[in-house]
């Protein structure tokens, strides 16, 4: 085996081993960050020893024992000063000096250590730069490094913020533990806000961006899948699944052989991954059984397949998909789905319906530069042979926005319209 | 990244052998981890090529039907997985502890969008032209 070769292999053996790992440490030790780095010290070992003696048969039980001795050192090196500092404390502590934290954490689930790895590093203490960080350092395996090119931003920069969310973390004391019941739905849906902050970052990468860029959707999904086999009975972590493997489904059909973006209804579903879109429907079908058909992440994700399930853009099903939009706003209301849902509205019951919605957002603020209102606005009403007003749309559009292919779209469209 | 690793045929499975409660418990045992890992997309066993057929296309005429079985063992297919991973490596780190006593698996690189930079750009235009002659 060459040198490149037994770097590979310990990179890959990191990726694999290194979430389990820090998350029993984590529990043995009550200690993110230490467990963390003993982690780390147990790969270094790795660095400096395999390529004299050759990957071992069993890595992961070398890696393991490794940050086993070093962890248990530890504590006993942590318990003499404690004694010495704490009399009142020696009972206590002698009496867990016998039992092995290590072997008793690897008795219980390894899969609820790992829950617990996720719910710290999504703490809401954190920051969400650092919450993104430490969960792609944890729990997705990826290097500084690599989460540095992933996010187009210097290496030092992405340390920095691990150090200084685990430094968060100390200070703050967080437990290392599965919030019970009352807390549990809101720490949940920090840890798939996380998630899907890691998709998006993916899947706002343009073509020519380094491999690393997409490569972050890949690894929210298969966060996502772990995150739904840890716990299964949650339905909005499948509506999460549903909606980053219905949306990764369109990847390669979504832009065109300039690396220009294409919109939904003129993609080629034929370059729509249908093992994808297979994955999202159940996903989302377990979401709808377990209750969730109206969580926030499963409505997005019914949207979009409604999309997947229609064989051509002619055959979407537009009054399904407004009526998605009409609870999907009344969960969270924002004038970007109430955008979305005049478009629908339009599409399904014609453009006066989709208009009456548009026309109640012309006053909103948040929308005032986004061009696709005006544009919007402009579709339904050249539909409605107002010429006139749909020219002025067009090109209202057409000044707002920052793309020069959409400006050009938009001017021609509003040079071809005729009285 | 994703891959499928293709499970070449042996004997014992082209003559119909079916594996054993011990081997398909141990398989399963190996597949529950690729799915609690999150980098299972798909796994699927192929029937022998008894059941299966070929077709041979030559030229614009009709292609030959030729039916199962086929004779060379070594280049049948018995089954395969779809697994996404950061690299190569890290499937053969996978598949380490897959529970085979012997036979061969074959690892592949699948395309992906991002593999298609200018390359596919090229090839399309070059494609949209000759449509369009």
């Amino acid at each position: 085996m060459t040198e490149r070769d037994v770097d590979a292999a310990i990179e890959a053996v990191w990726r694999i081993e290194s979430p389990r790992m820090i998350a029993t440490l984590a529990r043995a030790l009550r200690n993110v960050g230490l467990a963390e780095e003993i982690a780390q010290d147990a790969f270094i070992a790795a660095i400096t020893q395999w390529p004299q003696t050759g990957v071992p048969r069993n890595p992961g039980a070398w890696l393991t024992s490794v940050a086993k001795r070093r962890a248990i050192d530890l504590l006993r090196r942590e318990r003499r000063f404690e004694h010495k500092r704490d009399e009142i404390g020696r009972e206590l502590e002698s009496e867990r000096l016998h039992e092995d934290p290590f072997e008793a954490a690897l008795d219980e689930d390894v899969g609820d250590d790992l829950l617990g790895l996720m719910f710290v590093a999504c703490h809401p203490v954190l920051s969400p730069e650092g919450r993104v960080a430490l969960t792609l350092r944890l729990l997705g395996g990826l290097t500084t490094s690599e989460i540095a090119r992933a996010f187009l931003i210097a290496e030092p920069a992405v340390a920095q913020r691990i150090v200084r969310a685990k430094r968060t973390l100390a200070e703050a004391r967080v437990p290392f533990e599965i919030p019970d019941a009352g807390e549990r739905r809101r720490r949940l849906s920090s840890v798939l806000e996380v998630l899907y902050l890691i998709f998006n970052e993916g899947y706002a990468a343009s073509a020519g961006d380094d491999v690393m860029r997409p490569g972050l959707c890949e690894d929210a999904l298969r966060l996502g899948r772990v995150l739904a086999e840890l716990a299964p009975g949650e339905p909005e972590v499948h509506g999460l699944v549903a909606l980053m493997e219905l949306q990764a489904s369109r990847a390669k059909a979504r832009v065109d052989s300039e690396g220009e973006p294409i919109l939904l209804l003129d993609q080629d579903r034929g370059r729509w991954d249908h093992l994808l879109v297979g994955r999202g429907l159940t996903a989302l079908s377990r979401a709808e059984k377990l209750g969730g058909a109206l969580g926030p992440y499963a409505l997005q994700a019914a949207i979009a397949a409604c999309h997947a399930r229609a064989r051509t853009a002619a055959e979407t099903a537009w009054p399904r998909i407004a009526a998605l939009y009409d609870a999907l706003a009344a969960i969270e209301p924002s004038p970007v789905i109430e955008l979305n849902r005049a478009v629908a509205v339009g599409m399904a019951f014609g453009p006066v319906a989709g208009l009456e919605i548009l026309d109640a957002l012309a006053s909103e603020p948040a929308l005032a530069a986004y061009h696709l209102l005006p544009s919007a606005r402009a579709n339904f009403l050249e539909q409605l042979g107002r010429i006139t007003e749909a020219r002025a749309e067009f090109n209202r559009a057409a000044s707002l926005t920052n793309n020069a292919r959409d400006r050009a779209t938009l001017l021609r469209r509003a040079a071809a319209l005729r009285l | 990244m994703r891959f499928m690793v293709i499970v070449r045929a042996s004997k014992q499975y082209e003559a119909g052998v079916l594996p054993t409660a011990q081997e398909l418990a141990e398989m399963h045992e190996f597949n529950e981890t690729l799915v609690k890992d999150g980098v299972m997309l798909a796994a699927e066993g192929l029937r022998d090529t008894s059941y299966g057929a070929r077709m041979r296309f030559s030229g614009k005429g009709k292609p030959v039907v030729i039916d199962g079985p086929f004779a060379e063992t070594k280049e049948l297919i018995a089954g395969f997985w779809l697994v996404s991973a950061k690299s190569k490596q890290e499937v053969v780190e996978r598949y380490e502890s897959c529970p085979f006593e012997e036979g061969e698996i074959e690892i592949r690189q699948i395309f992906e969008a991002e593999d298609f930079g200018e390359a596919l750009s090229a090839e399309a235009r070059e494609l949209e032209a000759r449509h369009r002659a």
